[in-house]
């Protein structure tokens, strides 16, 4: 029994890799849904199409192959990561990409009646949207956000692969040492299983707290 | 590093090879999630608490936890339970396991979406349950899910290069083995990338097409 504590506690240390690399990868991803998100809704083209070749490029190649490129080419290219480094930057950016398409749809699903008070108001296209119509379409990318979120954390399993300890990693290790398999492979299962809980359940409180006092008003 | 065009066809052979089984470990798991997603969901809407629950319950679970760690539970414990899988095998029922559970609730907005009166009818015209479920709501709940589904299919299809993590010789393993090999990065990596780029590009326009022809299962 003590011996298995020891090997909790290396699965625990894992644990907090992937909370890590899950909160930095999803304030990256939310970062890049955004400039994304609003660049497919700019009047330039040249932003325009800047903004779809990044969601094409990373919604079309697997997270699996650019966490891989971001690893062994890039060094290559003379910008050396760490395996955290890659691990976030791929997990950011792949995210992002599917974010960005949620953030243009929350935006395009606000009613025109909303654009045509901003112009009545004579508010200028940045007021409008920091004022207007972003507190309202926020409320409606939660739900997808957490979603994406969860999948951010699913993710990063694979960051295992490019020999980051994580949660993952660690659970290899112990099956290594005790040759052991239920026991780390069940553990890390149901770790997994609780921080896509705490994820939804936060993302559900964080809903019912920014709409407060709007039931009936929101269609 | 330079870009080596003869390396790339010297390695093209091997790396169609991966294709292969990349292709068929997609159309197998896709098989697989389209069945089991269908069981899910009708074991799901059951009247028996008992069942609905656990089944539920399962499902969130395994939608919860990632695809990694669950190719490495079939792979790895099952054995100990005198349960032996080939990778491929292996590979497969994650993949499409994990997909069911994603199908399953595709399945229950289109099986919500028939209409009350359907259910009603079959009932008067004293179908059982069987007819009913073949004949009346399944012919009517698969035509709008039809993209939905495809959208699963080509996100599992994404998800095909963690198979090489249990051993499965897909196109990554490929690709990493000739990386490993040569020690050459760039190529292998690049094309498994540039792959999945056209092909989920061609896969985008037939999903257009797919929407256009049975329609988007929230429009209904």
């Amino acid at each position: 029994m003590g011996q298995w504590a020891g090997y909790l506690q290396l699965i625990l240390e894992g644990a907090l890799v992937t909370i890590k690399l899950t909160l930095m990868g999803s304030v990256l991803a939310l970062i890049m849904a955004f400039i994304a998100g609003l660049g497919r809704i700019s009047r330039l083209r040249l932003v325009r199409a800047l903004a779809t070749a990044y969601i094409e490029f990373f919604r079309g190649t697997s997270i699996f192959v650019q966490l891989f490129w971001a690893y062994f080419v890039l060094p290559l290219l003379g910008f050396s990561l760490t395996p955290l480094q890659a691990g976030v930057l791929a997990l950011g950016l792949n995210v992002g990409a599917y974010g960005a398409e949620v953030v243009r749809g929350a935006i395009k699903s606000i009613g025109k009646e909303q654009y045509e008070a901003c112009i009545a108001l004579n508010f200028n296209r940045w007021q409008s949207l920091r004022h207007i119509i972003l507190p309202q379409a926020f409320v409606l990318m939660l739900p997808t956000f957490g979603n994406n979120a969860i999948e951010l954390l699913k993710a990063s399993a694979v960051v295992s692969l490019i020999s980051l300890s994580d949660m993952t990693f660690q659970a290899q290790v112990v099956r290594a040492q005790t040759g052991s398999t239920l026991m780390p492979f069940l553990t890390i299962l149901v770790l997994y299983f609780l921080m896509s809980s705490v994820i939804s359940f936060s993302i559900r409180n964080l809903e019912r707290y920014l709409t407060r006092g709007l039931d009936g008003v929101r269609s | 590093m330079e870009w080596d065009w003869a390396f790339v066809i010297e390695i093209l052979p091997t790396l169609i090879e991966g294709v292969k089984i990349t292709i068929l470990a997609t159309l197998l798991g896709s098989a697989l999630a389209a069945i089991l997603g269908l069981g899910l969901a009708i074991l799901r809407r059951s009247k028996n608490p008992l069942m609905a629950k656990p089944v539920g319950f399962l499902a969130d679970f395994i939608r919860g936890t990632p695809l990694l760690v669950q190719l490495y539970f079939i792979f790895y414990v099952l054995p100990d339970a005198g349960i032996t899988l080939s990778p491929l095998v292996a590979g497969v029922i994650g993949l499409g396991l994990h997909y069911a559970t994603y199908t399953a609730e595709v399945y229950r907005g289109g099986i919500d979406n028939v209409a009350r009166g359907q259910w009603e009818a079959a009932r008067a015209c004293n179908l059982s349950a069987f007819q009913t479920w073949t004949r009346i709501i399944l012919p009517q709940a698969l035509p709008p899910m039809i993209p939905a589904l495809a959208n699963y299919f080509i996100a599992m299809f994404k998800e095909t290069p963690l198979l090489s993590a249990i051993t499965v010789l897909e196109l990554m393993n490929q690709a990493r083995s000739i990386a490993n090999f040569n020690y050459r990065y760039i190529e292998p990596i690049t094309l498994v990338g540039a792959f999945f780029l056209v092909i989920s590009l061609v896969s985008v326009i037939a999903l257009r097409w797919l929407e256009r022809r049975y329609g988007r299962i929230e429009e209904r």
